[in-house]
């Protein structure tokens, strides 16, 4: 049972600072296997910030990240990049190649992590696969200019997807969209979490898009954890602070 | 009066130079390793050397064609006519055609990768290629620094060809040139010690070109501002150091005695 609960990430005591502003003050949290764990805090709390980190695309000043038992301080290149094989990442802004075409978009994380016989063999059904999930099929050969902000949206988590993620980070993932669309993206994201059996931490502010996909959420005020609870849980708070973003 | 400039200027602008050289160094030490990214390398390749072809093209020809023009009345005046396309080959080939075809280069292939790379850093897709196990730094920058470091002189010796053409035309306007006579007068003046170092420094000017575009569309921030600042200064920095690649080829030239 112990070893069924172990973390999938451990972030312990991470400092961040941006010269005089400090986004992350002695910060700790513990994500189990298939939990969807949710931060939540206003712009500028330090969320993505530290959701960079968790994929070392930043380096905390201090502290220790943890992910998939491997210390990421302590990875050279190559080991970063196997771990990262293994972590799907959804950016804000989709960040989808724009001189790209879909299918070369989900392509293009098979090129380092799968063999030529591999991708010749299987990077065709990969990429069917993986866009029949997101319900995009017919958009395969469009450039991502010609798709609108959700089905980047769907695009983005399918190229996230493609390598069968045991983790997802999801960075503000329905920011942008109309509330159909976040709403149909956040029930795309607890399906995919199923259907892949992954662990996700998602960064949010968009109350119904945590109503549906957390299991936990943590909420993260002035660089620090402030409340570490269910959604409910917190819904029910009278605390003013936790208040001000369910009224 | 004695102006003061401010430290901080003083300090970013030592600071950029640093940031440059701490660049292009690594982007040697990539350049090293093993497993480029030669696909996406021909992929440039074709991006600078072909889509600049025409405007380097038509540059070059009305180059040629208005020194020649312009020219005339002076040799004129010395009755020195005869020497026109000699005149004009050794312009064109030593320095005009190198210099205002790098100058092209700085503003369409600079500013391209200024915008480019800005534009892919502030919308997160540097971040996503590294997420993805992509060397984002091999990918864009060494594959494009590579690229207009080969293409640059490519068109350099294309617009050399096309000036000279132009030039041909220009001494027919007013007298009458045979092609063969032409020729031989161009290729009669030209030596080895003319084309070369002006071939060699174009590889430099290439080079310069790619590192400046890369670099500020590398570091853009500061959002689409940001991009915009990026595509500007990178052509400034890479028009201004065609200039100082330039002056240092002519100073080496003249050492060497290829003068």
């Amino acid at each position: 049972m112990e070893r069924a609960l172990k973390p999938v990430i451990e972030v312990k005591n991470v400092n961040k600072s941006f010269g005089e502003n400090h986004v992350l003050r002695d910060f700790s949290m513990e994500v189990v296997p298939g939990e969807n764990l949710v931060i939540l805090g206003k712009s500028g709390s330090g969320k993505s910030v530290l959701i960079k980190c968790i994929i070392k695309l930043m380096q905390p000043d201090s502290g220790q990240i943890v992910v998939l038992d491997e210390d990421i301080n302590g990875l050279d290149q190559e080991e970063l990049d196997k771990l990262r094989a293994k972590v799907g990442f959804l950016f804000q802004s989709n960040a989808l190649y724009d001189s790209m075409t879909v299918r070369e978009n989900l392509e293009f994380p098979l090129r380092i992590h799968w063999t030529k016989e591999e991708r010749e063999k299987n990077a065709e059904s990969a990429v069917l696969e993986a866009l029949e999930d997101v319900g995009l099929l017919h958009t395969v050969n469009m450039m991502p200019s010609e798709l609108s902000g959700g089905m980047r949206k769907r695009i983005a988590l399918a190229r996230a997807l493609i390598l069968k993620p045991s983790v997802i980070l999801y960075d503000e993932p329905t920011t942008g969209l109309d509330p159909i669309t976040a709403r149909e993206i956040s029930e795309l994201m607890v399906s995919m979490q199923k259907k892949y059996n992954a662990t996700s931490v998602i960064i949010s502010h968009d109350m119904n898009c945590i109503r549906i996909t957390s299991n936990r959420v943590i909420m993260l005020i002035e660089g620090r954890r402030y409340a570490d609870d269910t959604y409910e849980n917190l819904r029910l708070s009278k605390d003013p602070k936790i208040r001000e973003f369910f009224d | 009066m004695k102006v003061k400039i401010p430290n901080i200027e003083k300090n970013q602008f030592l600071d950029e130079i640093g940031d440059i050289a701490r660049f292009t160094a690594r982007f040697f030490r990539e350049v090293s390793k093993p497993k480029q990214e030669y696909r996406e390398f021909i992929n440039q390749c074709f991006s600078i050397g072909y889509k600049t072809l025409t405007l380097v093209g038509v540059t070059a020809f009305i180059m040629g064609l208005v020194l020649t023009i312009q020219s005339r009345p002076t040799l004129v005046e010395f009755g020195a006519e005869s020497y026109l396309p000699s005149m004009v080959s050794v312009s064109l080939i030593r320095e005009i055609a190198p210099v205002i075809t790098a100058l092209i280069c700085a503003g369409k292939i600079g500013s391209g990768m200024g915008a480019e790379l800005g534009s892919m850093r502030v919308t997160e897709q540097i971040d996503a290629m590294e997420v993805s196990g992509t060397n984002p730094f091999k990918y864009l920058v060494v594959t494009r620094v590579m690229a207009a470091t080969l293409m640059v002189p490519v068109l350099s010796s294309l617009a050399n060809a096309i000036s000279l053409y132009g030039g041909y035309l220009g001494v027919n306007i007013r007298g009458q040139v045979s092609w063969h006579l032409y020729w031989f007068q161009v290729f009669g003046v030209l030596d080895f010690s003319d084309m070369l170092p002006s071939l060699i420094k174009t590889f430099f000017f290439g080079f310069a070109i790619g590192i400046i575009g890369t670099y500020k569309g590398y570091n853009s921030t500061k959002g689409t501002e940001g991009v915009g600042r990026s595509a500007t200064t990178a052509v400034i920095v890479a028009s201004l150091l065609v200039f100082i690649i330039d002056l240092i080829a002519v100073q080496i030239t003249d050492i060497l005695g290829l003068t």
